[in-house]
């Protein structure tokens, strides 16, 4: 197919990742909101992973994508064989 | 529940990356091909993890969660035995015949194989039964939605009485799941699929992580979970007697029954999962897309059964009054827990009807649990506003992708086995592809249909379990002998199959699990026997529907004329050459793969003995 899936996967989970560090910064002195989490502040600490790994995915699907795009497309290989014989 | 402006922000922002994908996907379906097989175009790695997440809807993280719950580490026979040792046969052995024979659907395949009334029971059932299944799948979010309030806020702020929310939930996803697939096909299915998969586990692994440390690592999770039943911590321990372990199920049913017949049944016959492996780009990837979903597959047990486990193990909430004394007056505070939190176990609540709104109770006049509120009362427990969009958005999108997988195996069946076959044969390609999105409207309107008449279910699993002991059981004894024994004739296995379903009703309908009222749970015949538990009587079911198609397709074979082998070449081991992988560097070929995938499956089962 010719979209790269790890394009849209990590720019999603980028997206996901920014919004709940910038979250987790902003609420960080809010002591109530993470009792339940055991102190923890979740939002930051997983925001950042999910960064990580969405930027990861967004720049290895921006590689394979190149590589798709340079390829020539296969012969034959869109229509497959012809039906009934 | 108070989500705030974030929790919606992540939600909607999946909504829109789904339907993003979708519209992007748009101008790639030219042909039926690319519709409803993806184009035979992907990559093994996008198929692997789209098979196993097409499995990942209900069934999975609730189901699992709510099993964890009622019957501990036991459930992780599900993977230790069911899914896994089934996945690596699948890739090894059977796919070579399904992507090899050019087959466009499961059904298909058994019309090359067998005869055309084969194919025609065969997509007729499973038309069916994806249908239910999305139906379930949708019965189920909407019920969640509405026990955890997510749409409760927003109904206020627009006046709507909060009776219409389950019916919004309903349409909401449906809109959601028929405009990307309508759109995108296969491709847009198994794309999402993914998207889901990676969502999943960023949304329950801070749940177990957090639940872990709360009860004190997993060694504190033995302690408190043995407190509730000491049982529950095993998963192989008691498993020689059914008195002896919580699923109350013995060797011989859990081994033949979820390992030989239900896991296989379910792993190497639905097409809702082989669909996903026929989309890959060759046949070496076909064969390795189940042994890469194996691998996945192997840490989702600590994902889906350890919330519910942690749920169960916690205090039970309970409605308390502390007295203390400030400056000499005495002050008396009450915190009230609602009779359905402390009816409950744990935090996992009492059920409750939702007609009349009391709590239920079974034939011994103890309250049901809820055990489906399990994981989602985890993530409420757990997960402040912001990481609980997250989670919440997870939920959905197993939800979602548990229907859409549905759907896009119903609407391929439907075009290709129904109508092109039976309805409307010879039409241009361009039509067919036309009937596929409009097949997409029909199978979720059906699917509504079925959620509203989905009610009166205790576990969702089961339910499932049912279904699937009723049509898939005796399935996998009709490819097995297909594809190994070149004797077997399309009269053979048409009758093994109408019998062995025949056999399961049956079976349901004269035994009963104890503490069960006759009806859906069985005994609706007469009750001839009594199983200790709702599992025990779905393995054992699914066994008895199995063995009758097993040896009525071998007594027809021998008395009716099989086909020419000519015509069978491709189709059956012995008459086809053996795949070639000596192109492959020894790691990359699918029996290394499998080889390791057993040697984790069985460090697993060591890990959780």
């Amino acid at each position: 197919m010719n979209l790269d899936l790890r394009i849209p996967l990590g720019a999603m989970f980028s997206f996901t990742g920014a919004i709940l560090t910038m979250w987790g910064i902003k609420t960080n002195d809010n002591a109530a909101l993470y009792a339940r989490s055991l102190g923890i502040n979740a939002n930051l600490w997983w925001g950042l992973v999910l960064l990580a790994f969405g930027v990861t995915m967004y720049i290895l699907g921006q590689r394979g994508q190149r590589k798709i795009e340079k390829e020539p497309p296969q012969l034959g290989a869109k229509d497959g064989p012809p039906r009934g014989h | 529940m108070q989500l705030t402006f974030v929790d919606w922000l992540i939600m909607l922002l999946y909504f829109v990356f789904v339907l993003g994908i979708g519209f992007a996907l748009k101008r790639y379906m030219k042909t039926s091909k690319d519709f409803f097989q993806a184009g035979r175009a992907l990559p093994a790695w996008i198929c692997g993890l789209a098979f196993i997440s097409a499995n990942l809807g209900a069934q999975e993280v609730i189901g699992m969660g709510a099993s964890g719950a009622k019957y501990g580490l036991e459930t992780a026979h599900f993977y230790g035995i069911g899914a896994i040792p089934a996945m690596v046969f699948v890739g090894i052995f059977m796919m070579p015949f399904y992507y090899g024979s050019k087959a466009r659907s499961v059904p298909e395949f058994l019309r090359l194989r067998f005869d055309e009334k084969t194919r025609a029971l065969n997509a007729c059932s499973f038309a069916v039964m994806t249908v239910f299944s999305s139906g379930i799948s949708m019965y189920a979010m909407a019920r969640l939605i509405q026990a955890l309030h997510v749409f409760d806020g927003l109904f206020r702020m627009l006046g709507w009485s909060p009776d219409g929310i389950f019916t919004f939930s309903i349409v909401l996803s449906a809109i959601i799941v028929l405009l990307y697939i309508f759109l995108g096909g296969l491709t847009s299915a198994i794309y999402n699929e993914v998207l889901q998969f990676f969502l999943i586990i960023a949304g329950f692994l801070p749940l177990v992580l957090l639940g872990l440390k709360n009860v004190g690592g997993w060694h504190g999770l033995k302690m408190a979970v043995s407190a509730v039943d000491p049982r529950m911590m095993h998963e192989w321990k008691g498993i020689m007697h059914a008195s002896t372990n919580p699923m109350g199920i013995d060797i011989i049913g859990i081994g033949m029954g979820l390992g030989f017949v239900l896991g296989s049944g379910y792993w190497c016959t639905d097409f809702l999962v082989i669909q996903t492996a026929m989309a890959s780009h060759n046949m070496d990837s076909a064969r390795r897309v189940p042994l890469i979903a194996a691998v996945p597959k192997m840490v989702f047990p600590f994902l889906v059964i350890l919330p519910g486990l942690i749920a169960i193990s916690l205090p039970t909430p309970h409605t308390q009054t502390t007295v203390h004394e400030e400056n000499g007056v005495i002050y008396h505070e009450t915190s009230v827990v609602p009779a359905i939190e402390a009816e409950g176990k744990g935090i996992v609540p009492a059920k409750v009807n939702p007609v009349t709104g009391k709590p239920m109770l079974d034939a011994s006049g103890k309250p049901l649990l809820d055990y489906d509120m399990a994981t989602p009362n985890m993530l409420l427990h757990y997960f402040p506003t912001g990481i609980l969009g997250l989670g919440l958005t997870a939920l959905l999108a197993s939800f979602m992708s548990g229907m859409a997988g549905n759907v896009t195996a119903f609407n391929t069946v439907f075009t290709y086995d129904l109508y092109q076959s039976y309805i409307h044969k010879g039409a241009s390609d361009r039509h067919y592809l036309a009937v596929g999105r409009w097949a997409t409207v029909g199978g979720i309107l059906f699917s509504i249909a079925t959620a509203y008449a989905a009610i009166s279910f205790n576990n969702i699993m089961d339910t499932l379990q049912l279904v699937f002991s009723f049509v898939n059981a005796p399935l996998f004894a009709t490819f097995l002998l297909g594809m190994f024994w070149k004797r077997t004739t399309g009269h053979a296995a048409f009758t093994g199959l109408i019998s062995g379903t025949l056999a399961a009703m049956l079976h349901h309908g004269l035994t009963l699990p104890l503490e069960a009222h006759p009806g859906i749970h069985g005994g609706w015949i007469t009750v001839i026997h009594h199983y200790p538990s709702d599992m025990a009587q779905n393995f054992w079911g699914a066994i008895f529907a199995f063995s009758i198609n097993f040896i009525l397709t071998i007594i027809v074979s021998l008395f009716t004329k099989p086909k020419p082998e000519s015509e069978l070449v491709g189709l059956v081991r012995s008459l086809t050459p053996k795949p070639e992988t000596s192109h492959l560097t020894w790691w990359k070929r699918p029996e290394t793969l499998g080889v390791a995938v057993i040697l984790g499956a069985i460090a697993l089962n060591i890990f959780f003995a």
